[in-house]
């Protein structure tokens, strides 16, 4: 072969605009930026629980600001995406065989969701609804 | 090409995002959003019933662990987005996360132990 | 039979006179069962004969037409018209070094293909005397779908991390690794895993799933790799917690 090859270059930082695939798969990573604030959230109440009522009284103020209503639905609309895009993988990730044949995928996303509203369930049941 | 260490932080991760799939969104609800909605009375986040509850050792023991898988998903997952955003130093990015991460188990552990 | 015209455009590049490539323009007239290979042969055999691309058994089994349909990895001959618009743009095979017009140079893949042992590796020695190696239909079920990969390498060009990372052992490769793996005749797991679960095997992967969109068997290598992520961690820390336990 004369000549060179030519090699083309991959846009580092903004090759995952050019296919909504890849859109939505960076809109999957990014769930871990809200979850993980809301973590932060969650160990500065436990602080806020160590330190007395009245701290705590704070705390709860504070999340009745629009800032933070506002965080919240943002972090639990990310959550929920990552929930779904997390229960649709799990069919190829763990294959059940049942003699012959596998389970349809159908069948695992299905019982996941099942679990899910169960447990939310369970916690809204213990939280006095 | 020895074999890599990564399945350490992977695991962490799975079962990390696997908790966070289930529990995370109902949580956000009942602790961010129920109260100040109005949807739930105030009551629900009473500083005694809170109090008692992350008091006892069992539910201790449970928040933790959610806590502490939570912060590790988020932390690989934060990690590998940077790198799929074109931040070269992975090396610097992944100290930072796990850092980041060990710090709040740290704190969680400490705080959980004073409630 | 209708006919309808459209303008096809390929990326062309000529190593020996070009810098870079460009695309250049068709108007071909099409019949309405035409895969965009019959246009590209169209162009190749009426317009201009310096059009060059590999193909061959025009059925979607040989794996050698892969090409970029308008931004989308396919097997060209897969790649119906009637699915397509009037303009179809057609490039070579993304994340490879482009060798002329619509061929890309797939040493990359073949190395790290040849690398990661694609073949049974007995669990002991066996003689023609012994006998075969009994294999249940469900033992078979198990590692099936791995073995209908064609190695036409769209897996490659929808993945973005080998596209990041050209060291990375990327979908196919890893997918077959699996295939043998899994099968019930091979004991040598133990020499692929010093292969794929390195950094620049499995844990390179962040799950995009672009791979198993493109491909065209629907063998889903990402599905493989994640599999393969699970049993890699589970022997870590078997290795690294109960380090007298068989691996």
């Amino acid at each position: 072969m004369s000549g060179k090859a030519y090699i083309r270059e991959m846009p580092k930082t903004t090759w995952w605009l050019s296919h909504s695939r890849y859109r939505r798969y960076v809109a999957r990573e990014v769930t871990c930026i809200p979850i993980g604030i809301y973590t932060a959230v969650l160990i500065w109440g436990l602080m806020r629980l160590s330190q007395g009522a009245l701290a705590w009284e704070g705390f709860l103020g504070a999340l009745n600001s629009p800032l933070s209503i506002l965080f919240h639905l943002v972090a639990f609309v990310f959550a929920i995406v990552h929930t779904i895009s997390w229960f649709n993988v799990t069919p190829s990730a763990m294959r059940v065989q049942i003699g012959e044949d596998f389970a349809p995928g159908a069948v695992i996303i299905g019982v996941h969701y099942a679990g899910w509203v169960v447990v939310s369930l369970i916690v809204l049941f213990m939280a006095g609804v | 090409m020895a074999k890599s260490n990564k399945p350490i932080v992977w695991g962490l991760f799975a079962a990390g995002g696997t908790i966070t799939a289930f529990l995370t969104p109902v949580m956000i609800f009942v602790t961010g959003l129920a109260v100040p909605l109005g949807i739930m009375g105030p009551e629900v986040l009473a500083y005694e019933r809170i109090h008692d509850f992350v008091g006892n050792w069992f539910w201790k023991l449970v928040l933790f662990g959610i806590i502490f898988f939570s912060l590790w998903h988020a932390a690989h997952r934060f990690r590998i987005t940077m790198h799929d955003f074109g931040v070269r130093a992975d090396g610097v990015v992944a100290k930072l996360s796990y850092s980041l991460a060990a710090l709040g188990t740290i704190s969680a552990i400490f705080l959980l132990l004073r409630i | 039979m209708s006919e309808r015209q459209v303008e096809v455009e390929i990326l062309r590049y000529d190593p020996e006179t070009d810098q870079a490539p460009k695309l250049q323009s068709y108007s071909v007239p099409c019949q309405e069962e035409w895969v965009v290979l019959d246009a590209i042969t169209y162009i190749k055999d009426h317009i201009d004969t310096t059009v060059s691309f590999r193909w061959s058994c025009h059925m979607a089994v040989c794996g050698s037409c892969g090409m970029m349909v308008n931004g989308e990895p396919a097997l060209s001959c897969k790649s119906f018209l009637r699915d397509y618009p009037d303009k179809i743009r057609i490039e070579p095979l993304a994340h490879f070094p482009i060798v002329r017009d619509l061929v890309v140079q797939l040493d990359d893949f073949m190395e790290k293909l040849n690398r990661v042992k694609p073949y049974i590796i007995p669990k002991e020695k066996k003689s023609v005397s012994d006998g075969q190696h009994k294999q249940s239909p469900a033992q078979l079920k198990a590692f099936n779908q791995y073995t209908l990969c064609i190695n036409c390498t769209l897996c490659y060009a929808a993945c973005p991390q080998y596209g990041l990372v050209p060291d990375f052992i990327g979908p196919a490769a890893m997918a077959l690794a699996h295939r043998y793996n899994l099968d019930s005749r091979d004991g040598g797991r133990d020499q692929r895993q010093e292969v794929v679960a390195t950094d620049e095997g499995v844990w390179e992967c962040s799950f995009v799933g672009a791979c198993s969109d493109v491909c065209p068997k629907q063998v889903d290598p990402a599905g493989a790799i994640q599999q393969m992520k699970i049993a890699s961690t589970v022997d870590w820390y078997k290795e690294h917690l109960m380090p007298w336990s068989k691996p």
